[in-house]
């Protein structure tokens, strides 16, 4: 057992387990943020997506002994935010959501991809969202929605 | 001109989707919930000799036939119910469910489940279509290995071949597909305060999980409650398999007395749950000096796996495709489905009729091709029209707007064009594909089985409650049900009230599958809000129902297969651009267009969403999602093995619809989910054929099966 601090979605968290455990674990279990899916466990579909330090990862990849002093941000962080709304908002209108389950996931790779380019083209967006699978929409709408999400949301990011 | 409903709206479950708010199963929270790890067979055939158990720490529990309730069954009763709750005699594939262990801790679970020794009694499996129509090993299934065997016959084929100026022989075959829906199968069983047994699942179809556990249970369907949550994708995958999960964790949930939850890992998901059906289908074609076709004698073979569970219905599917668009004035058609040591393959988007239509739609082109005619003006000739003879003897009932998309198409993809720029054999090829998609249950499904009911109730504040038994998954239906009984009512689409389904609150209005929801329930939907409409200016509350009645045009028999299999069709075309690397045999995309007739949209977004998808998901079929079996094991196992495609692999759709109103559906609308699945393969595997200047009869369409036809030409 570790104790481990790390802020999550701009709050401070103090936690004692295994550091071995997954981020992703920590995150639905022990602090009840559960639109973090799992849906491969291995890396591949990031439906787990988080944003950590900055960057996009996939939290069933992550020890959470590798988290001392990290800031986590998830998608009950992200949605309190001008960003995140401005995101929903977009993919709403542009058809992206279907079942749901790999959308949390998309809207992290989105807010790291507006973060780093505010204004992509579409072959920026597709490579953006390309570490998150997909299984409904065939992709095009989500892409509509990155794109959207960036023209409305000038000055945010 | 547009139909008023088509205008889009916003998807009522896009905010709190994409927010992380919507709950799925494994987000929901069962006060005292253990978990549930099967103990699965690890030989694709054998007797059980002996099971050795380990000792269980405290708080683990082992459940397995010999907990079944006295009055319930070994038997999970879907379409049939062959396939056991347990196995405790032989098991007939690699993941069979042996046991269950039950206990707090998931990790120990795994290490318990490895513990256990079975001893087995090899016995020799048959895992193709091949070793099972030769009995290899002795019949897995009654004598013959055949679940089912169906004949069909349109005019006089024996006559016709008689005339024939040339017969053409050609064979076409479909692989495994996997349908990775993001969200993995999982169920929660819990004995309820009221005595009832609780079953809370992702998936298609309660009153198939209620009807299942009741009679494992042995207890009246009543005592079952089955509660759909948010469900993350299904595309046929959990049409009947939440049906093998619930009933042995009710089981277990039973025993233990606690609520007890099973949800697969990807892996587990991926090796034991079941698979679109691979198939095998030859034909003899008779044309005459024109080439034109007199006749068509057609072989299908599924490969239909270890238990028949749906896969009778899936053949039925596949032989009734097995024409597609076409009009062919005598054919002779048999349908099997094998028998073998295999997952037993099972409802995927289409369930049968994308192998059926892949098959006669690239042998079309094939005969195109030999005959050194045109592709498309080939496939004209021999086009259905309204009043035209199914191969099951019946009629199309609709105008089929098809001469019209193929214009529409060329306009918008410059199909006719390219085939002349791109010379064959230059490695750039352009792809054509047509195809239909029965909406409803086949044959006598609606009818005479389902016979679905939908229930509308005024509540005394005004809001309207639609209780139907249809679930959401990703395709659209909380909007398009809102939209639809909104619209009739002339309310706003918000108060309609549509929970995901609970079988103690809603009628049955049937599973949701079969592109059935719009096309049938939907207009069940609009007919009970006509209905209440009529009594809105009643005090209170008021209840009105809508039973389906068959349209009086159509007549079904069963035993003969013979009539209208369904009540309307969906129609479309794709076309798809490719380049193939001379080096590599890679093959980039480079455009993709597509015209749907889905009727009239319900929600115009909604359907270009199910067109993307379908397309994509067909193109991740068609060209790179391979699944192969040796000694009874996939030997893709992870989403790393069995890649299906990113937002890198095609570029974007450009589709269209046209309306053509059906008058028994809702506001015209026909069904669109499994429609958009079934031409692109075709579509693909035809652009490449021009590209290379060499036939392809199989997919998916790999770089090394390319590199094959290619070399070995």
């Amino acid at each position: 057992m570790t104790k481990i601090t790390f802020s999550v979605n701009g709050e401070s968290r103090t936690i004692e387990t295994d550091p071995l455990r997954r981020l992703l674990d920590v995150l639905r279990e022990d602090l009840g943020l559960t639109g973090v899916k799992e849906g491969c466990a291995e890396g591949e579909c990031g439906a787990c997506s988080v944003i950590k330090d900055g960057l996009l990862v996939n939290s069933c990849m992550v020890p959470i002994g590798t988290c001392e002093g990290a800031r986590i941000v998830t998608p009950e962080g992200l949605r309190e935010t001008d960003r995140g709304r401005t995101i929903i908002d977009a993919y709403a209108d542009s058809g992206a959501v279907q079942c749901g389950f790999c959308t949390p996931g998309m809207m992290m790779a989105t807010e790291a991809l507006l973060e780093k380019n505010s204004q992509p083209s579409e072959a920026e967006a597709r490579e953006a969202l390309s570490g998150n699978l997909c299984r409904c929409t065939g992709y095009d709408m989500i892409v509509e929605g990155v794109l959207k999400a960036a023209e409305r949301g000038k000055g945010l990011w | 001109m547009k139909a008023q409903i088509s205008t889009p709206i916003r998807r009522v479950d896009a905010k709190d989707k994409t927010s992380g708010a919507a709950r799925y199963l494994a987000d929901m929270s069962f006060e005292g919930m253990l978990y549930a790890k099967a103990v699965r067979s690890e030989r694709p055939r054998a007797k059980i000799l002996r099971i050795e158990v380990p000792r269980l720490p405290e708080g683990y529990t082992y459940v397995d036939a010999s907990d079944i309730p006295a009055g319930g069954k070994n038997k999970i009763e879907m379409i049939k119910d062959d396939w056991p709750v347990f196995a405790d005699k032989e098991v007939r594939f690699v993941g069979e469910t042996l046991a269950l262990i039950v206990g707090p801790d998931r990790g120990m679970l795994n290490r318990l489940c490895r513990e256990v020794k079975v001893e087995y009694q090899d016995l020799e499996p048959a895992l193709t279509i091949d070793e099972a129509e030769s009995l290899k090993g002795g019949a897995i299934h009654g004598t013959d290995n055949l679940y089912a065997d169906y004949n069909l016959r349109k005019g006089d084929p024996e006559e016709a071949f008689k005339k024939a100026d040339r017969i053409i022989e050609d064979e076409i075959s479909t692989g495994y597909q996997e349908h990775i829906y993001m969200e993995p199968q999982g169920v929660v069983a819990r004995p309820e305060a009221d005595g009832k047994l609780g079953v809370y699942f992702s998936g298609q179809c309660p009153f198939y999980v209620r009807h299942a556990v009741a009679g494992a249970m042995g207890v009246d369907e009543e005592m079952v409650r089955v509660q759909q949550a948010v469900t993350g994708g299904a595309f046929g995958g959990k049409e009947h398999y939440p049906d093998v999960i619930s009933t042995s964790l009710a089981v277990a949930a039973r025993k233990v007395g606690r609520p007890v939850g099973y949800f697969f890992d990807r892996v587990e998901d991926i090796s034991y749950t079941p698979k679109r059906h691979p198939s095998r289908t030859t034909f003899r074609t008779a044309v005459d000096e024109r080439g034109n076709v007199l006749a068509m004698d057609i072989d299908v073979k599924l490969n239909a796996g270890a238990y028949e569970s749906c896969s009778m219905v899936v053949l039925q599917r596949a032989i009734f495709s097995v024409n597609s668009v076409y009009d062919i004035q005598n054919v002779k058609i048999r349908g099997r489905a094998f028998a073998t040591n295999n997952v037993p393959s099972d409802a995927y988007r289409g369930f049968g009729a994308p192998q059926g239509l892949f098959a006669m739609e690239v042998h079309m082109s094939h005969l195109a091709r030999t005959l050194g005619l045109s592709d498309l003006k080939y496939k004209s000739r021999h086009l259905i029209k309204k009043g035209g003879l199914t191969v099951t003897n019946g009629r199309i009932h609709e105008e089929v707007k098809l001469p019209e998309m193929i214009e529409r198409i060329d306009e918008m993809s410059d199909y006719r064009r390219k085939v002349k720029e791109f010379k064959k054999g230059s490695w750039r090829g352009v792809g054509f594909s047509m195809f239909n998609h029965g909406s409803g249950f086949t044959g006598n499904g609606e009818q005479e089985i389902i016979r679905g009911v939908v229930k509308m109730r005024k509540r005394s504040d005004g809001l309207v409650d639609l209780l139907v038994s249809n679930v959401e998954m990703g395709q659209g239906l909380q909007t398009t049900f809102r939209k639809i009984a909104a619209m009739v009512l002339d309310l706003p689409v918000d108060q309609v009230v549509y929970n995901d389904p609970n079988t103690d609150l809603v009628p049955d209005s049937g599973p949701t599958c079969a592109s059935r929801s719009i096309a049938i329930v939907g207009y069940l939907v609009q007919e009970a809000a006509k209905k209440l409409k009529a009594r809105w200016g009643e005090e209170g509350e008021v209840l009105v129902e809508h039973r389906y009645a068959h349209p009086p045009r159509l007549h079904w028999d069963q035993e003969k297969l013979d009539g209208d299999a369904y009540p309307s069709y969906g129609w479309g075309i794709n076309v798809i651009e490719v380049e193939v690397d001379p080096l590599t045999y890679e093959v980039e995309t480079k455009g993709i267009w597509a015209i749907h007739d889905v009727g009239v949209a319900i929600d115009e977004k909604v359907v270009e969403g199910q067109v993307d998808g379908g397309i994509i998901q067909a193109l991740g079929y068609g060209s790179l999602e391979k699944l192969e079996v040796k000694d009874g094991r996939f030997q893709q196992r992870t989403m790393a093995d069995y890649t299906i495609p990113t937002s890198m692999d095609f570029p974007r759709i450009k589709s269209a619809l046209v309306d053509n109103p059906y008058e028994y559906g809702p506001f015209g609308a026909k069904g669109a989910g499994e429609l958009v699945f079934d031409g692109a393969a075709a579509a693909f595997a035809d652009a490449v054929q021009m590209a290379i200047d060499r036939d392809i009869s199989r997919i998916p369409v790999t770089p090394e099966y390319i590199m094959e036809v290619y070399e070995n030409d």
